[in-house]
């Protein structure tokens, strides 16, 4: 069957299973919604209009987060696809599959600096698995169907796809389509080595003080049943990465909550006493691990990633093992259930259950006002566990990644490599569009919030109901605490002001605002949104003294933080 | 026996011919922050297909991450690093040589011989010499070059080849 190249693209996007599609036209896509409206109906693409591309990029990583395969956003030519890559970037740290499709200028116009030109390839590279522009109808069903396979295969990742107008214009024949063969790329299956899995048994046997971490590879994976067993057969604690809340529940004896710069207390202290680390899809990033070279002195570290550039990158480690987290760890797990090494409760199984005690988070806060942590905790006790959790980054974030105890993989979406304030809310729509049935908060900050509140539009429009809870201390909070703390109270560029006033802002969109004062009315108010049919945003004011605590200061080690404030 | 390379460490990719692929090697060399010496991409036995050397200095980490970085450009297909005793490397430099005084012309002559260049171009004052052979020995003739006055210099940077039958497996970014 012969097709134009806009009809192919959508053609090839069901092929490829994909359902909902964000993103908003410009005069290098015409063509493509001009195929998406006549595909739209039942069985059609959900074709959801934002405000700015930089969340439809957004949405499109919470809808693959929630719902586990690529997330589709479309931009037009120039700004329009300058514009996703915020939400590109995100995903490619945070390793979300995610296909991205631009409109370009005609072919005869490229490298002219065109009208809304841009050289998106050149831009999206660093930041995307794969990005490519194609150059004749007859590649997109290849082309599209690649982007799908690779961003969704070996470590997962975003796919940039650029499409000149006039390609969209000609006609293809659809009929039939090979498998894509891109150079040297190939799904590896993922199956640790023997060799590997037999030197990480040694260590593990022998360990006396095992700690393991997890990160967002074992969300990614799958892994938490497998994670669990091996756990509870080693009685080793375990702590997670901000990517990894959720690959055990929080609640769970042997979770020791978040370690790193933000992290418990009693995950930052495991690590420093450890002698070894199992380490299980994460990649040592700064803010996990402190200090690099100070970072588990006392341990022997293997390390378990299915991406070989990740071993070795950041920390020299004793094992390495290249697999799928989930594979790596039934072998782990099968393998000391047959030599029957289950282990019994022990003097550092109780050691750690002290730290525990002993740093039992006091979420109270110090100053007048509502305590974050406080807050989160209501939160826990009135969302149901399968109840999906996004943040904005910042203050927000850590109280959320601190006092937040997550129960499911895959119910606590953050911008967690990137640090992408403004993703809280986006994704949230994103993540509901995935999981209609399930309530979806966005905790965030006023300045995190602010960033891309203007899609409350699209929430409202497209019947996207979440809610989002603004801590509002009316500054940038993150920096005014570094500012409180490294720079001698010398506060600069940090004041957002009284403005604006949520509530009125909420309702300007048509969505429902409510102000809270009191712990009884966030009860209150977040128990009515469970239900609501409409976007809530609830705004609650905090004081502007409220800190993130306890934390490592940047380049110290794990055993230096400040507890107190 | 090992050619003798100094500190530098050779790797070699081959890559899908499509429009960009150079940029998006070169464009992740430096986002990682690594320092090549020299860069080179040509054509190799099969259609549509190139191969890019890389020479650069470094500890074995860091050769090593930046393959492992490499592997994953979708469009690269085999990188390794090349093992100095299992491989040969040719660099081929042009270099243009004041040769105004008649009394040194014998030697320069004497030294192109020993160092089998040869004489591309000549001027008045002026030889072009044509130079092949490793990093080591170009950079030994290019030393006694001095000693005359050299007016301008290229070279094309490093290309190279595993000896014998055996396939490139030196150094794979498969191996766990």
């Amino acid at each position: 069957m012969r097709l134009s190249g806009a009809k192919a693209i959508v053609d090839s996007l069901k092929k490829a299973k994909a359902e909902v599609i964000f993103g908003i036209p410009g005069g290098m896509t015409i063509p493509f919604y001009d195929a998406i409206y006549e595909n739209a109906g039942a069985g059609g693409l959900r074709n959801i209009l934002t405000r700015h591309e930089q969340c439809a990029a957004h949405m499109a990583d919470g809808y693959a987060r929630v719902k586990n395969v690529p997330g589709v956003c479309t931009a037009t030519s120039g700004p329009g696809a300058t514009n996703l890559i915020t939400g590109i970037a995100v995903a490619h740290m945070d390793s979300s599959p995610m296909v991205a499709i631009t409109g370009q200028v005609p072919r005869t116009m490229i490298g002219k600096d065109a009208f809304q030109e841009a050289d998106i390839v050149g831009i999206a590279t660093p930041v995307t698995k794969f990005a490519y522009q194609v150059s004749n109808a007859s590649e997109i069903p290849e082309m599209i169907k690649a982007a799908f396979m690779i961003s969704s295969t070996n470590r997962k990742g975003p796919v940039l796809i650029d499409i000149p107008k006039d390609v969209m214009l000609e006609e293809v024949d659809i009929d039939y389509v090979g498998r894509p063969k891109i150079g040297g790329y190939t799904v590896r299956s993922g199956e640790p080595h023997p060799y590997s899995i037999k030197k990480a048994l040694s260590l593990i046997i022998a360990s006396e003080k095992p700690l393991i971490i997890a990160g967002g590879g074992v969300i990614i994976s799958g892994a938490s049943e497998e994670l669990l067993k091996f756990a509870e057969m080693m009685l080793a604690p375990v702590a997670t990465t901000l990517m990894g809340k959720g690959a055990i529940p929080e609640t769970h004896p042997l979770s020791l909550g978040m370690i790193g710069m933000h992290g418990r207390p009693e995950a930052n202290m495991a690590a420093n006493e450890a002698d070894l680390i199992i380490a299980v899809g994460m990649r040592f990033n700064d803010r996990t691990i402190g200090k690099m070279d100070k970072f588990g002195e006392s341990a022997k570290i293997v390390h378990i990633d299915l991406d070989p550039a990740e071993i070795g990158k950041n920390i020299r480690v004793d094992v390495p093992i290249v697999a799928d987290a989930k594979k790596a760890l039934a072998v782990i797990a099968a393998k000391l259930s047959e030599m029957g090494s289950k282990r019994e409760e022990n003097a550092w199984s109780r050691r750690v259950a002290s730290f525990k005690e002993q740093f039992a988070l006091n979420a109270n806060g110090h100053k007048n006002g509502l305590s974050p942590g406080r807050l989160m905790k209501i939160l826990r006790d009135v969302l149901p566990p399968k109840g999906i959790v996004t943040t904005g980054v910042g203050q927000n974030q850590m109280w959320a990644a601190l006092h937040f105890k997550v129960l499911e993989p895959r119910t606590f979406i953050t911008s967690g490599g990137l640090g992408a304030m403004g993703f809280g809310f986006p994704a949230s729509l994103g993540a509901k569009v995935a999981a209609p049935d399930r309530p979806v908060f966005n905790i965030d900050g006023d300045g995190s919030f602010l960033m891309t509140e203007q899609d409350l539009a699209t929430a409202v429009v497209e019947n996207i109901p979440t809610v989002s809870l603004i801590l509002d201390n009316r500054v940038l909070g993150m920096v005014r605490q570094w500012q409180c703390m490294f720079c001698d109270k010398r506060y600069s560029g940090i004041d957002l002001g009284k403005v604006p006033d949520f509530v009125k802002l909420a309702e300007a969109y048509g969505a429902e605002g409510i102000r809270v004062e009191t712990y009884e009315e966030f009860e209150a108010a977040v128990r009515r949104s469970l239900k609501a049919e409409l976007p809530v945003v609830v705004d609650i004011p905090i004081s502007m003294d409220e800190k993130v605590l306890p934390m490592v200061p940047p380049g110290k080690t794990l055993k230096e933080l400040i507890l107190f404030g | 026996m090992a050619e003798n390379l100094g500190e530098l460490r050779i790797i070699s990719a081959t890559v899908e011919d499509r429009p960009g692929v150079l940029f998006k090697v070169t464009s992740l060399i430096r986002r990682r922050g690594f320092n090549i010496e020299t860069i080179t991409v040509g054509g190799t036995e099969k259609e549509h297909t190139s191969r890019i050397t890389i020479s650069m200095k470094g500890n074995v980490a860091i050769v090593e991450q930046l393959v492992k970085q490499l592997s994953k450009v979708p469009e690269v297909i085999k990188i390794i690093e090349l093992a100095p005793a299992e491989s040969v490397y040719r660099e081929l430099a042009i270099v243009k040589v004041l040769a105004q005084d008649p009394s040194k012309r014998s030697d320069l002559l004497n030294y192109i011989s020993i160092f089998r260049a040869k004489v591309i171009d000549a001027s008045k004052d002026t030889l072009v010499i044509e130079i092949v052979g490793n990093p080591t020995k170009i950079n030994a003739f290019m030393d006694l070059m001095r000693g005359f006055g050299i007016a301008e210099m290229a070279k094309t940077g490093i290309v190279a080849l595993s000896r014998g039958t055996k396939p490139q497996s030196e150094r794979t970014a498969e191996k766990p």
